[in-house]
């Protein structure tokens, strides 16, 4: 039975690249790439799934091949009665130890260029703070859905009011534009967002992206990317806040900066309707009270 | 084979001790003050949770196989309200009290207070523990917290739901089930304080003469470690649950932001941090993950040794890297918190503390490759354990190394690769070594054999069908699959994901439905099982030179130690074992003193 028992530990490595190498083909690994700085962490993912795939196999293979060699019913040779190895225990320390190193320094540019490099912040660098730059938008998680906050150009807003053709009901327009989970960008440009929650914790995951930061009550935090290619695309809620996280589902689409424009304009304009049909309802309540 | 080993010993293992005091039932079974009770009514309240906690999680891989689906059969008896499907409410519940039944009352008490309670005596040649009253205690203080998390199933609102790491705020607009929690996790807290402040005073205090610290077992080691570990990460989560609780029912703000408001919650007054619960929590809960698995690792080194019949490699490079884990076990909570909102510059002190803990795990790995090779290797049920345990922890210890990496955790945190990657460690990792463990000292406890046969059946299903459950996990994590999802397919992203999760939910019913030949050959072999005797493993320490199961007071010699635990083949001897009670030959007049100190005859 030994032999049956070691060919099972050999079916791990076995089995376990074999799922892996096969993933790819059914469409189960990343997600398609948009992203400026996307395969800079594609690129981190593949390099420790090469180096700890290279381990797994070497100490599952050792695995197995001691317990078929060393089998008690196979073979009667004497137990190498040794206590361990000094020289081997140094080896098997410096080496992991340097490629654990190796990688932390190796990662630490991916990590500053996602989150600490923040675009916004001035040429002293505080973090966080985006006095320099104006963000392309706010972002707020709230129970359950995404709520956005988009800044008009003037001359966007100018025209959609002009089409509207009633400069007269606006004398105090909203300037920014309200959406909820439609978040809609222009392609190949920086976009930097100031993220925010209006309740508990939320996380904006946008894995096309490979953008995902935290929404924490009390705390307004920049998130910056730059998308590379026209489409439509999932906005997720990556962490737990409540019973309807499941559904808090926002809706990414990239388009070019004409349609960008294009899209403000319209939803300012019926921001604008909607705001001066209610400013007129109330009026006529008032009126009529 | 086993029960081959078992006809050959000396006695029937049976004798009752030079101590045993007659005492009423109460004071025998249930209030008892003996290790070995309080060892095995632990086990036996864990091994109940634990089949508690599988029922929540194949609750919660129904729902993301077959959302909405109406559940066969119990489907109308528990949610007749929704038609018989998991409401999403529910499914929160499902999976926060999964892991908090499995964390809190399966995996920490059946290491620390079943394994801990019921060995470190024994191993270390001790009548009992220091403090046998408070160890009774730390048993009885499990119920409160047992009654507090059972019965917040039935308040008004179900039972917790904001995950088991409870981030506020979204706790505090949770009802009574968790306050029910946090109570129950203080008195959890309490026991395992009661518990690990025990062990510390026992294995620094009672160890028969000649143990010597470099003579204890991994397993005493690691329990050792654990217990510091527990005493000073502890305390630190316990003060975190007041401070929550305050926040739910006196009005403090220590994790609510100014200006917060929530459905359901009482308007407080602010000037706090969520930020501030997450380090506490992790602060703790790090060191916890440590405190699951060093004390499986330890009674793992001692059965792969055992089997192997050879020393285990690098015993004391295995005792400082366990110490390595604990120590940098301190300073790594941060990574759970990557993309929380901490400031980043922290994230990369974290990340490089994390890479340096990957390095003692990867020399133990090493040093238990080393103890197999040359060995003489018999494939008991046991042994397959804690061997799936090695080829299992090497899975977990690599997929942690994707997390730790700072920029890959951006995609990753929060999906269900970090759920195959603790699973690994926890599952296929720690409940491996527990099920070695329970069929290796099973004779011990009871005096009699587990079925060897039906070990081996129920080794080989649940291998297969942990690996069929939790492995696919990392392809799913892969895609981005986010946990905690009531209904992942909701987005375009995951949606081709429904198949290969319906085939991991069938593999953890059928890992679930295995555990029943577990179940039935743990209590039958109680009842039926081949007599064991003394020594049925031929093993060397010295919980194996007592009778079986001891009587109170554990030895009917005074055991004194000559060598360390992991003489298997000696040269010095002619049996392939070479027990740490057995004086040297060249003193052999000295075995008069211990009857039982002498060899059984080799095959």
């Amino acid at each position: 039975m030994g032999k049956f028992w070691s060919l099972l530990f050999l079916m791990v490595p076995v089995l376990g690249v074999a799922s892996f190498v096969v993933a790819p083909w059914y469409k189960h690994w990343l997600p398609h790439d948009i992203s400026q700085n996307g395969h800079v962490i594609d690129h981190l993912f593949y390099f420790i799934l090469w180096l700890t795939g290279a381990v797994f196999v070497v100490t599952e293979v050792a695995l197995f091949l001691f317990l078929w060699r060393y089998d008690s019913k196979g073979t009667h040779n004497p137990v190498r009665y040794t206590h361990g190895s000094h020289s081997l225990e140094i080896v098997w320390t410096i080496i992991p130890s340097a490629v654990l190193l190796f990688i932390a320094i190796y990662q630490m540019n991916a990590w500053a260029a996602s989150k600490i490099d923040n675009p916004a912040a001035g040429p002293d660098g505080i973090f966080g703070t985006a006095d320099d730059m104006p963000a392309t938008l706010e972002v707020t998680g709230r129970q359950f859905e995404w709520r956005l906050r988009y800044p008009v150009p003037e001359e966007i807003r100018k025209k959609a009011l002009q089409r509207e053709g009633d400069a007269e009901s606006s004398e105090d327009p909203i300037k920014d534009l309200y959406v909820v989970n439609e978040l809609h960008l222009p392609v190949n440009e920086g976009i930097l967002i100031d993220l925010k929650s209006a309740d508990v914790l939320h996380s904006f995951f946008l894995p096309n992206v490979r953008v995902k930061q935290d929404a924490v009550p009390g705390m307004k935090i920049p998130v910056w990317f730059r998308t590379t290619e026209i489409g439509k695309y999932d906005l997720v809620c990556a962490e737990l806040c409540g019973w309807g996280h499941y559904k808090m589902k926002g809706r990414l689409t990239v388009e070019s900066r004409e349609d960008f424009n294009k899209w403000l304009e319209q939803k300012y304009r019926e921001q604008e309707a909607t705001q001066d049909s209610q400013l007129a309802d109330s009026k006529a309540k008032g009126d009529s009270e | 084979m086993t029960s081959k080993h078992g006809s050959h010993a000396h006695d029937d293992g049976r004798a009752a001790g030079g101590h045993a005091h007659a005492g009423s039932f109460l004071t025998t079974y249930v209030f008892s003050k003996d290790h070995k009770v309080i060892g095995i009514q632990f086990l036996f309240s864990t091994l109940l949770w634990f089949l508690v906690g599988g029922l929540l999680a194949l609750g919660i891989r129904w729902q993301v196989a077959w959302p909405w689906a109406e559940m066969p059969v119990i489907g109308k008896m528990l949610f007749s309200g929704e038609g018989g499907q998991i409401s999403p409410e529910f499914y929160t519940i499902l999976f926060t009290m999964h892991a908090t039944v499995m964390i809190f009352f399966v995996i920490i008490p059946i290491l620390a207070g079943a394994f801990g309670n019921f060995l470190i005596p024994l191993m270390i040649g001790a009548e009992d523990m220091a403090f046998p009253t408070l160890n009774m205690l730390s048993y009885w203080f499990m119920w409160p917290a047992f009654i507090a998390m059972g019965s917040s199933f039935f308040v008004e609102g179900g039972a917790a739901k904001s995950g088991w790491t409870s981030y506020p705020p979204l706790t505090l607009t949770d009802l009574n089930g968790q306050t029910l929690w946090l109570i129950g996790l203080t008195f959890v807290g309490v026991s395992s304080m009661m518990g690990s402040i025990n062990y510390m005073t026992t294995i620094i205090q009672m160890r028969a003469p000649g143990m010597t610290m470099f003579r204890l077992p991994m397993t005493i080691w690691a329990m050792f470690i654990t217990a510091v570990l527990q005493a000073f990460a502890l305390p630190v989560l316990t003060a975190a649950g007041f401070m929550q609780l305050g926040d739910r029912l006196l009005g403090t703000g220590f994790f609510i932001a100014e200006g917060w408001t929530a459905n359901n919650a009482a308007m407080a007054s602010g000037g706090g941090q969520p930020l501030l619960w997450q380090h506490l929590f992790w602060f703790y809960s790090h060191p916890a993950v440590y405190i699951m698995i060093l004390p499986a690792m330890g009674m793992v080194s001692d059965m792969i040794s055992c089997f192997s019949r050879k020393p285990l490699f690098g015993y004391k490079p295995m005792v400082y890297s366990i110490a390595g884990i604990a120590g940098f076990g301190f300073i790594v909570w941060g990574h759970h918190m990557f993309v929380s909102g901490m400031n980043p510059a922290l994230g990369m002190a974290f990340m490089v503390s994390t890479m340096m803990i990957a390095l003692p795990s990867a020399i133990k790995t090493f040093n238990w490759l080393g103890t197999v090779w040359g060995g003489n290797i018999r494939f008991t049920t046991p042994m397959l354990f804690a061997l799936s345990f090695v080829s299992m922890f090497i899975i977990g210890g690599l997929s942690g190394i994707f997390m730790a990496a700072t920029p890959v955790d951006i995609f990753i945190h929060d999906t269900y690769f970090i759920v195959a990657h603790f699973h690994y460690v926890l599952f296929a990792g720690t409940a491996m070594g527990v099920w070695g463990a329970i069929y290796f000292w099973y004779p011990k406890m009871f005096g009699r054999m587990m079925n060897e046969f039906w070990g081996h059946v129920h080794f080989f299903f649940t291998f297969i069908f942990l690996n069929g459950t939790f492995f696919t996990m990392h392809i799913l994590g892969v895609v981005g699959f986010p946990r905690r999802l009531a209904d992942p397919y909701h987005y375009d992203t995951f949606r081709h994901l429904q198949p290969l999760n319906e085939f991991m939910t069938w593999c953890a019913i059928g890992m679930v439905a295995v555990q029943i030949i577990f179940a039935l050959n743990f209590i039958l072999s109680m009842f039926f099982g081949p007599r064991a005797g003394r020594n049925p493993w031929h093993a060397n320490g010295l919980e194996w030179q007592a009778p079986s199961p001891p009587g109170h007071g554990n030895f009917d010699f005074q055991p004194i130690v000559y060598r360390g635990p992991y003489e298997y083949g000696s040269p010095e001897v002619d049996t392939d074992y070479y027990p740490q009670t057995q004086p040297p030959p060249e003193k052999k007049p000295g075995l008069a003193a211990h009857p039982h100190g002498e060899p059984a005859v080799a095959h």
